[in-house]
């Protein structure tokens, strides 16, 4: 079995499951800041798909966009942070 | 021999990610679930970028990326962690019922987010509380 191979039937289907994990408490999560993380989680596991398809197809540019996501990841969960504890409580 | 290690480099970065979807999905309340998830997903996408930057030895700028990323990811996430950790304190997030410690107890006030309002602010903090003679 070649490498490419393997990233395309074992790898990527147990990343795609965890997505669907982190998916499910993203859509049930009780509060506001379960969600918050469930989308930090969501756009780590996003980077490292990106990572992984670019070793399977041998584009290197792909790596580009998972640097990217990464910094949006962190931005997005200060603001939200930030903006949730100048709300207060509910 | 490079692909055995790409693969085992995967395979780990896969099943670690792979728990922390588990964790945030099994977990019972929201402290549990952010202390799962952010060590897990940050070591398996440490683990697959590793994985790509074995991947491409032979262009260093894409090694380079690949650390930088790694790099990255370790610096923000336990800071990221920590301030979402604070703001569901401070918005009164509810705690799994077998929680059997919280050492912030009192240190809010009610309707401020400033640490150190609360009523039992003085003897929590962490200076000691005098007798009283």
């Amino acid at each position: 079995m070649t490498l490419s191979g393997y990233i395309d039937y074992v790898i990527l289907p147990i990343l795609g499951l965890s997505l669907l994990l982190t998916f499910v408490r993203l859509f049930k999560g009780p509060n506001i800041v379960d969600r918050v993380i469930a989308l930090d989680l969501l756009i780590t596991v996003g980077v490292s798909v990106i990572t992984v398809y670019s070793i399977s197809t041998q584009e290197s540019t792909f790596i580009d966009v998972g640097m990217i996501l990464a910094l949006i990841a962190f931005l997005g969960t200060i603001a939200f942070s930030y903006y949730l504890e100048k709300r207060g409580r509910k | 021999m490079t692909d055995i290690i790409i693969g085992i480099l995967c395979t780990l970065g896969a099943l670690t990610i792979l728990i922390a979807a588990v964790g945030i999905l099994r977990m019972p309340d929201f402290y549990l679930r952010l202390s799962v998830t952010v060590k897990a997903a940050t070591l398996g996408g440490g683990l697959l970028l590793s994985a790509a930057a074995v991947y491409f030895t032979d262009e260093v700028s894409v090694t380079t990326k690949a650390l930088a990323i790694i790099f990255f990811l370790i610096l923000t996430g336990p800071v990221a962690a920590h301030l979402i950790g604070r703001t569901a304190y401070v918005i009164g997030t509810e705690q799994w019922k077998g929680t059997i410690r919280d050492d912030l107890t009192g240190m809010y006030h009610k309707d401020s987010t400033e640490p150190g309002s609360g009523e039992n602010a003085e003897e929590n903090g962490g200076h000691e509380v005098p007798p009283a003679s």
